[in-house]
């Protein structure tokens, strides 16, 4: 069971106030805390998982910076055997059908019986790259996965729909799968972990490499602008101290109907 | 004058709110730009489905078969694909749902559509569209344009427009055929399983007690719990709570959880994803309680506390044991 992963790297925003960059197009990242995105996590998790079980090689890919091999080492030391990084410079001049592209470029020269990818990434909350790639290399596919269990070379999936509802589905193989989080229990990566996973193979591609050009990579959505939500009434504040807090909370319980 | 398709979505014969917020938002856009909205069932005896929308589209195309009972991306994009092709839509909506999630991407590369996921409005520009949505989890906005093109592809974020009818339309009904043994299908489908089963409904509770990500450790549960119980309410919970499995997915407030209605929601340590936000547009009345002040569940919130979780809980709980005993 070959599987091929690919991992964003993403900045953590909870809990962050986020500030918008001079040119209106996206956010400051340079007092950012990175990480890998949560729902890749799961993903490499996963493959890991059926590597354990049925063997085979689980290779995990990214498009970006050296800042992002970060995410690939991490991926490593969780047990993926090698890793591929696409160096493709300014990556503000794509959009998620360009980085689908790349990507599906370096998943054709991989062995693959699955290729997963998150259902989301943190930032951009796009949620296509990897269905895009699968019509590009036209590989049978399915979404939002909670549940992966392989049958006689066929994989039995269940997709989570809307309103507590799992759909149960048998796919050919090979196929992309989009994972969903909760589907595992991801393991704990220690930084000792990490420095040894040093030593797998960590490779460096450009888009010479994969023979592609900005031509066939131009972006077919742009981003015209980014901004702070607009101002809602919001809601009306409790302040002062936990215990004036705890009073005024009380009182509207009991206004609600709700304090025995 | 252009058509706009809305893909209608139903499942187990029924027909999902989101086909109704689309085909509002179809029909205010179709009569700013004299427009005419599509709508486009595939399904099997789905009659009763395009009879449902019928004051709703100028026109409904129908496709049935019993392959189609349930929904499959593959067929599903064939049959979109040529009908993008014919008519050349200035514009097709798409629910942002899981089927939705899996067809449109694959549909923008088969059409060379450009495609703008999860949209929360669509405002025109000149002659095409600016689509409006939510990045880093909604604390930033952002506008979007397409590249010139011959129409584009959106899927829409369920919840955002209203399920009401809009302006007067009757819609003509074409059934259409399509030889579906030549397309490929790789994947079955098999059943669909309750994923939230479980022994308490929240959906039935006055109170709720709800607790998310912000809570830290498996263990600072029990604050929860003990908030709830020293209230007589019941403890429910967002998404990430449930991934960590420190509550079991009954209890989860959202989009693919349940969608609860009550009195007050008490949202503790919860940052409000509209995918959590969708499951609690019944509650009377929310009260939230998260130290990140821009923590988008404040714009939904009626009331909101900006602390420390673990100052402000355990005060309140003994604050209510002490009334309860005097």
């Amino acid at each position: 069971m070959d599987i091929v992963v690919c991992v964003k790297r993403v900045p953590l925003t909870e809990e962050v106030d986020l500030v918008i960059d001079e040119q209106k197009k996206g956010i400051k990242q340079d007092q950012l805390a990175f990480v890998l995105n949560d729902w890749d996590n799961y993903a490499i998790e996963e493959a890991i998982i059926l590597k354990e079980k049925y063997g085979g090689e689980v290779v995990a890919v990214t498009v970006g910076s050296e800042d992002d091999e970060e995410v690939l080492r991490r991926s490593l030391a969780m047990g993926a055997d090698r890793a591929i990084r696409v160096e493709a410079g300014d990556m503000s001049r794509f959009d998620s059908l360009g980085i689908s592209k790349i990507l599906a470029r370096v998943v054709k020269d991989l062995p693959h019986d699955l290729v997963f990818t998150g259902v989301l990434a943190d930032d951009d909350n796009g949620g296509m790259v990897g269905m895009m790639m699968a019509e590009e290399l036209q590989l049978n596919h399915a979404c939002m996965i909670t549940a992966i269990e392989i049958e006689d070379g066929k994989a039995r999936t269940t997709s989570e729909l809307e309103g507590g509802l799992g759909e149960v589905s048998l796919a050919e193989l090979p196929a992309l799968m989009t994972i969903q989080t909760g589907i595992n229990e991801p393991r704990y990566v220690s930084i000792l972990g990490i420095r040894k996973a040093a030593k797998k193979e960590l490779k460096i591609m450009n888009l010479a490499d994969l023979g592609m050009s900005d031509e066939e990579l131009s972006p077919r959505t742009i981003v015209e602008e980014v901004y702070l939500p607009p101002e809602t009434e919001g809601a009306q504040m409790l302040t002062g101290d936990p215990d004036t807090i705890a009073s005024d909370f009380i009182e509207i319980l009991t206004k609600k109907g709700v304090m025995e | 004058m252009s058509e706009i398709f809305v893909i209608v979505e139903h499942r187990l014969g029924e027909t999902r709110d989101i086909t109704f917020e689309m085909l509002w938002k179809a029909g205010d856009l179709a009569e700013k730009l004299s427009h005419t909205v599509t709508a486009i069932i595939l399904g099997h005896d789905v009659k009763s489905l395009a009879e449902n929308i019928s004051d709703r589209a100028d026109k409904i195309i129908i496709f049935d078969d019993e392959r189609l009972t349930n929904f499959n991306a593959d067929i599903y994009k064939e049959i979109i694909y040529g009908l993008i092709d014919e008519s050349k839509p200035a514009l097709t909506l798409i629910g942002n749902t899981s089927w939705g999630m899996e067809l449109a991407p694959c549909l923008s590369v088969k059409t060379g559509l450009p495609l703008a996921t999860d949209c929360i409005d669509i405002i025109p520009k000149d002659d095409t569209f600016i689509a409006q949505r939510q990045v880093f989890n909604g604390k930033i906005f952002a506008n979007v344009s397409f590249a010139k093109s011959e129409g584009c592809l959106l899927t829409i974020r369920a919840g955002v427009f209203p399920k009401d009818k809009i302006g007067e339309r009757s819609a003509e009904i074409i059934q259409k055929d399509y030889s579906l043994t030549d397309i490929p299908v790789k994947k079955s489908f098999v059943e669909f399983v309750e994923t939230a089963a479980g022994d308490v409904d929240i959906t039935q509770a006055d109170l709720l007690v709800s607790v998310g990500r912000g809570i830290g450790e498996e263990e600072n549960i029990s604050l929860i719990k003990e908030l709830a119980e020293a209230l007589g309410g019941v403890v429910s919970c967002s998404r990430p709570i449930v991934d960590k499995n420190w509550l079991p997915k009954y209890l989860q407030v959202g989009t693919s959880g349940k969608s609860v209605s009550p009195k007050v929601y008490i949202a503790v340590g919860i940052s409000g994803a509209f995918q959590h936000m969708a499951g609690t547009s019944g509650a009377g009345t929310i009260i939230a309680v998260n130290k990140d002040p821009k923590a988008p569940i404040f714009r939904t919130a009626n009331y909101g506390i900006v602390d420390d979780l673990f100052k402000i809980v355990p005060v309140l709980k003994d604050k209510i044991l002490e009334l309860k005993k005097g």
